[in-house]
């Protein structure tokens, strides 16, 4: 029987792999002599490519996002499936969608899993740290290979955001617009006291052996589980919760036990997440993540000057932020846009009422989907414009 | 509006840095783009607004002017224009010194409560005025200060606010005959372009 999916669905999806054999100098110093980054596409490019449309991956995200891999599990599609597709706020009857995963990651690309030509062994730890830019850098490579030369825009949401406003910064030329969602300009102490506790969770399980732990034939499961745990409490919000959880017991009544089980619904909730995560995700590559997001800071090179840093950018911006997202709360992204905004730049900045927290840049909220759909309803028609 | 658009036009130098206080669904910044190809930015709180600006590939930012402006800095605009949106906000008088301070020139638009019928519905009837340029009912009324013409300009000369320029105009946003000679009394709508030495 043919796979069945619903006609806004992307459908089934394949992802590629592209090789890199010209060596890639790192923010850190180092430099990777090759590297593998593994990507999906979906729609179709046009002559010049000129539709092409980046989306860019947030901490534990990776390149599927939209549309499914197996056709005999249809409840499981890409992590942005609810805004990519033919008809949704990214359509791709207008837009060639690219997605990569991040160097550093633990999906495909080279990363900390990968094995390290220099002793044939897991690089584990001694996988080089990798920046925002860093990251800009390869997706420019991905671009050249795939023959495009310049991106319509370029969209992510939290570190995903990030990127873009990295690309604009560094590559003006290249990108025409650039969608900021729920992100910041850099980190608060707030934010990286959080990744703290989180990597000190990793570090401090027994299960971590200093990072070798695939030698081991084991994995820290507790502390990248701790580490999950404590991130989604950041990714929600106070009212959020008590929206989805509330005080509510999982049988019902308080039974004063010292074994601490799980008894109330958001312990359970957490755990679960947790576990989940484990499975699919690999502890140097989040404490990589973690510490990439730290060092993001486009302004450092510019004097402290956010608005010195986009002086050079060339790109429209679109940021967008959500109401009860304390994360990156939308003060954080109004930082950007008053950046923006001396700088003389085209920017809209939509303010978005949710009690989703910093999760709500995946939710389908109807403002939010609008609002991107309307921006790139635009970009669409300029890209045609321009093709004609 | 169309009239209110092209006249505010005509003061607008070619060419300059335009920032709009709440800027609605973006027809004047549209308008100055195409006419005057004016860069720029609209404020404006109402979501459904903010989306049509998106729509119409307006700049806007979706923010709350009665915060203020601290965003923006000295003299970062050419003008600073606020359409029929003076009588509706709280901070009337600081909004009209952000509005000077962030931008070169200020324009201003907003009803005349001077307007005879105004007038005559207070004094003859001794109701709130309804007229077609303040359609409210008092009770759900957007516009909680009402003043007239030489309220405005009073404030202005207290304020040290230079008048650079002035068109009255019927409802209908024509600059008719009477208007021109008894403004105060006469006139629905007010223009005015605004600078500080």
């Amino acid at each position: 029987m043919p796979p069945t999916f619903h006609p806004d669905s992307i459908g089934l999806v394949t992802p590629q792999t592209a090789h890199f054999d010209e060596p890639l100098a790192l923010d850190c110093g180092r430099s990777l002599a090759d590297y593998e980054m593994v990507y999906e596409t979906y729609g179709t490019p046009n002559a010049d490519r000129s539709n092409a449309v980046l989306i860019c991956h947030a901490l534990s995200g990776d390149h599927h996002v939209a549309g499914y891999h197996d056709e005999d599990d249809p409840g499981k599609p890409g992590w942005w499936d609810n805004c990519i597709g033919p008809g949704k706020p990214i359509d791709t009857r207008d837009f060639f969608v690219v997605c990569c995963n991040n160097l550093g990651g633990c999906k495909g690309s080279t990363g900390p899993t990968a094995i390290n030509p220099d002793n044939r062994k897991p690089y584990g730890p001694d996988f080089p740290i990798v920046t925002v830019k860093d990251w800009v850098r390869s997706q420019a490579r991905l671009a050249d290979q795939l023959g495009i030369a310049q991106w319509a825009a370029v969209i992510g949401g939290s570190l995903g955001g990030m990127q873009a406003m990295q690309w604009a910064i560094t590559f003006p030329e290249r990108i025409r617009h650039s969608l900021v969602i729920a992100a910041a300009p850099r980190l608060s102490a707030q934010n990286i006291a959080f990744n703290e506790v989180a990597r000190q969770a990793i570090l401090s399980d027994p299960d971590f052996h200093h990072g070798h732990y695939y030698e081991f034939g084991v994995v820290p499961r507790r502390g990248l589980m701790l580490a999950r745990m404590l991130g989604h409490i950041t990714y929600l919000s106070d009212e959020g919760m008590r929206a989805k959880f509330g005080r509510e017991l999982r049988e019902g009544k308080m039974n004063f036990n010292f074994n601490f089980d799980t008894e109330f619904q958001v312990e359970s909730y957490l755990r679960h997440q947790g576990h989940a995560f484990v499975d699919r995700f690999d502890a140097n590559t989040y404490l990589l993540i973690t510490k990439t997001l730290d060092y993001f800071d486009p302004a450092a090179d510019f004097d402290e000057d956010l608005s010195a840093a986009f002086h050079r950018t060339q790109a429209h911006f679109l940021v967008i932020a959500f109401t009860s997202d304390w994360r990156f709360a939308p003060a954080r992204s109004r930082e950007i846009v008053r950046a923006l905004v001396r700088a003389g730049r085209e920017v809209s900045y939509a303010e978005i009422p949710s009690e989703y927290g910093h999760d709500a840049f995946l939710m389908p909220i109807p403002l939010y989907h609008e609002v991107l759909r309307g921006y790139l309803t635009r970009v669409a028609r300029e890209v045609s414009a321009d093709a004609a | 509006m169309r009239p209110e658009l092209e006249l505010i036009s005509e003061w607008i130098r070619p060419g300059a840095r335009v920032l709009d206080l709440g800027c609605g669904d973006g027809a004047l910044l549209a308008y100055l783009r195409e006419h005057r190809q004016v860069s720029g930015y609209g404020l404006e709180i109402d979501s459904a607004n903010m989306l049509q600006c998106i729509q119409a590939g307006v700049n806007v930012i979706h923010a709350d002017l009665e915060a203020g402006l601290a965003d923006f800095g000295d003299s970062s605009f050419d003008y600073v224009i606020m359409t029929q949106t003076l009588q509706a906000v709280r901070q009337t008088e600081a909004l009209l010194d952000e509005m000077l301070r962030v931008g070169r020139q200020g324009v201003v638009t907003f009803p005349n409560f001077g307007f005879w019928r105004c007038r005559a519905q207070i004094a003859l009837q001794g109701l709130m005025p309804v007229v077609k340029t303040l359609p409210y009912q008092w009770y759900d009324t957007p516009n909680i200060h009402l003043f007239t013409l030489r309220d405005f300009e009073q404030l202005c000369r207290r304020k040290r606010i230079d008048i650079l320029q002035r068109t009255v105009l019927d409802h209908a946003h024509r600059p008719r005959l009477g208007p021109r000679l008894w403004p105060n009394l006469l006139g629905e709508i007010a223009l005015y372009r605004l600078g500080r030495a």
